[in-house]
């Protein structure tokens, strides 16, 4: 029988069928500070065991400070629960990039990274970005704390099979078109909860013409259409991202390895529950201009009237410019922009910062931008940009040059808005206060940030 | 884990669509690292005026009287109605945690966000989906009809509002939990020898994942 993606990854960790749901292995656990102590906690209450420690590897990323970290970190509630993630990986014998080892960064920048995240791996991680491991060709989902303390427990999750949805992005994207604008079209296309209950394989040449960064960049954007898991099949490009990589097989099972991943691609027969198509070359650079990812339109465009839409829509529509302080009929490139902000698991690997420099390079960032940073993925990714001389580009134009972590994407640390702000902002959710009480964000590519910093607004990048 | 078995209580009618986690608990708070005391912080920046912190003395608060948990005729309220695609975004277990802290042990919308669905079971919390027909329904009803209020049967999976009865679906498993108040943790590892056995095979087939 014809198999998709999703289904050949699932049925070889298929442990046991349940009455209605399926037991599967987990082959990664990948942790974070902020939603693991209470699940270690459950673990040390039941006087339960950690199943497989080598499955997991844990990193601070949502709390640590970007600025003078080498001072430790000074929100005392903060510090608290990094060290709560330190002192469980040293009672439970767990591998973990501390806050102050290069290999640190957001947990899903470093998992592909260091060669983690496997094609076919079952991965888990508590925080709904996990999706973006999916991008290697494995089944890559976020789980609630419960939830990480049962895989702890057992190696296991207890999941229903999801539904699985075939999104083709098919011709070339035009220059300057990122996965970013991609993923965002997507989303306007089938809405925030247009994936829910699926798994969404990526497909058509659109995608495949995408780096692996790029495809990262995708699939962590699948949960924002509701998706748990966003996939690409396995190609050259996947396997040649891992070769060498710190935590990859070597020789003689690196070889067996390959030989399997390559078959980790949907049959030509497959049937998916969905199919929906996407014509690439229609796609413009995307601003995202409400309180959910879905309120999004391209650069050329304008806001939307809410007396045009109706029933709960029309109420969303009014409640978002109102919390946005914008105006229907307002173009897009009239939005005000306070500050900028590029990083986020969803932007901040190399590719990233390589295009986004590539804009800056020898402008200054505008008289009217308050603050525009940059925030690497990671400790590696800083160090390469700064090989490279794009932290000097930054700099030079007047950007903060920071350390690796979450930073300003969720404003749990020191980085945020101040209320009634706009942001221009590589980060994946636009939702009210995510950035900071009050804070408006508005999301967009790299470069259209990159360009927002530079011109104090959002403008058209294919006409710099 | 607290049984679900019958649950009746004043609704809370939030009128609002892609409900997010962050909108029901702010990250500053996700920094405790326990799983209660979060209740006073739910839907912290639509219930309060003021920007809140952890620890902070809650009578200093500045009350958003226009939010409907400050509303006199929805307090005590145990059972949340909601509009579609309730829980999206984040994937944080704080979002029910902070429900459940406040008192909710009901949520009922056309349609809920997968993770936020299944954080929900792991604590006791029952979120039912309902028709949009339907929930339009109760919400006009707790708009204006004082203490309105639903009784919850999740033996008989059924939403019963006064004379009338609606049913609902659920998974079994997930129905079962509920209704014992079980830790599927213990119920997985019943499964411990068929997870070994499995993962003996497993290391056979695909030796590059599991390393000796």
């Amino acid at each position: 029988m014809a198999l998709t993606l999703y289904e050949k990854i699932f049925n070889r960790h298929v442990v046991k069928g349940l009455e209605d749901s399926y037991l599967i292995y987990i082959d990664r656990h990948l942790i974070h500070e902020v939603t693991s102590p209470q699940a270690f906690d459950g673990i040390r209450l039941n006087k339960r065991k950690i199943w497989r420690t080598d499955s997991i590897v844990a990193v601070p990323d949502h709390n640590v400070p970007t600025l003078d970290r080498e001072r430790g970190i000074q929100d005392p509630i903060s510090k608290i629960q990094v060290d709560t993630l330190d002192s469980n990986c040293v009672e439970f014998g767990l591998n973990q990039f501390k806050m102050n080892d290069t290999r640190q960064g957001i947990v899903h920048v470093i998992g592909p990274e260091q060669g983690l995240t496997l094609p076919g791996m079952t991965i888990v991680c508590g925080d709904s970005h996990t999706s973006t491991h999916g991008a290697f060709g494995a089944l890559a989902m976020g789980i609630g704390t419960s939830e990480v303390e049962h895989v702890l427990a057992t190696q296991c999750l207890i999941v229903k099979k999801l539904k699985t949805m075939q999104i083709n992005v098919n011709g070339q994207a035009p220059k300057f078109i990122s996965a970013k604008d991609i993923a965002l079209a997507i989303i306007g296309h089938i809405g925030t909860a247009g994936g829910t209950g699926y798994a969404i394989e990526f497909a058509g040449d659109a995608i495949k013409d995408l780096s692996m960064e790029g495809r990262m960049t995708l699939c962590n954007m699948a949960i924002e259409a509701g998706a748990r898991a966003g996939m690409v099949a396995v190609d050259d490009k996947t396997i040649n991202y891992l070769k060498d990589r710190p935590y990859v097989p070597q020789g003689e099972l690196w070889e067996m390895a390959i030989k399997d991943w390559k078959q980790l691609v949907s049959d030509k027969d497959a049937v998916f529950d969905q199919v929906i198509n996407l014509d690439a070359g229609l796609i413009e650079p995307q601003v995202t201009w409400g309180t959910s990812p879905e309120m999004v339109t391209s650069i050329s465009g304008f806001i939307p009237d809410p007396n045009l839409q109706s029933g709960s829509k029309k109420k969303s529509y009014l409640q978002a410019l109102k919390y946005m302080n914008l105006e229907p009929n307002l173009p897009i490139s009239d939005i005000p922009v306070d500050r900028v902000f590029i990083g986020s698991c969803t932007n901040s690997r190399i590719e990233d910062l390589r295009s986004a420099a590539e804009i800056v390079k020898s402008k200054k960032v505008a008289k009217s931008i308050k603050q525009a940073m940059v925030v690497p993925g990671s400790g590696l990714v800083k160090m390469q940009a700064e090989k490279e001389g794009l932290d000097q580009i930054f700099i030079n134009a007047g950007f903060e040059w920071r350390q690796p972590g979450c930073s300003m994407c969720l404003a749990m640390n020191a980085d945020r808005l101040e209320s009634g702000e706009h942001c221009a902002s590589t980060s994946n959710r636009n939702f009210e206060g995510r950035q900071g009480q009050g804070g408006r964000t508005h999301l967009v590519s790299p470069e259209m940030a990159a360009a927002a910093a530079i011109y104090g607004k959002f403008v058209d990048i294919r006409k710099l | 884990m607290e049984k679900y078995k019958r649950h009746s209580g004043v609704v809370i009618p939030l009128d609002r669509a892609n409900v997010d986690t962050d909108a029901i608990i702010p990250k500053q708070f996700l920094k405790s690292i326990k799983k209660t005391g979060f209740g006073k912080n739910l839907f912290d920046e639509w219930r309060y005026r003021d920007h809140g912190e952890p620890d902070q003395d809650e009578s200093t608060r500045q009350i958003n009287h226009e939010f409907v948990l400050n509303q006199p005729q929805y307090k005590g309220g145990t059972i949340l109605l909601a509009r579609e695609n309730f829980g999206c975004g984040s994937s944080r277990e704080h979002a029910p945690w902070a429900i459940l802290d406040y008192g909710i042990r009901t949520i009922i919308a056309p349609s809920f966000a997968d993770i936020f669905y299944s954080n929900c079971f792991k604590n006791g919390i029952l979120p039912i989906t309902l028709s949009e027909e339907l929930t339009q329904n109760f919400f006009e009803k707790s708009l204006n009809i004082a203490k309105f209020s639903l009784e919850i049967d999740l033996q008989h999976q059924k939403v019963i509002d006064g004379e009338t009865s609606y049913h609902f679906d659920i998974d079994d498993f997930k129905k079962y939990c509920l209704l014992e108040g079980l830790d599927d943790i213990g119920l997985t590892l019943k499964n411990e020898n068929d997870i070994q056995l499995f993962e003996s095979q497993y290391k056979k087939n695909y030796p590059w994942l599991i390393r000796e």
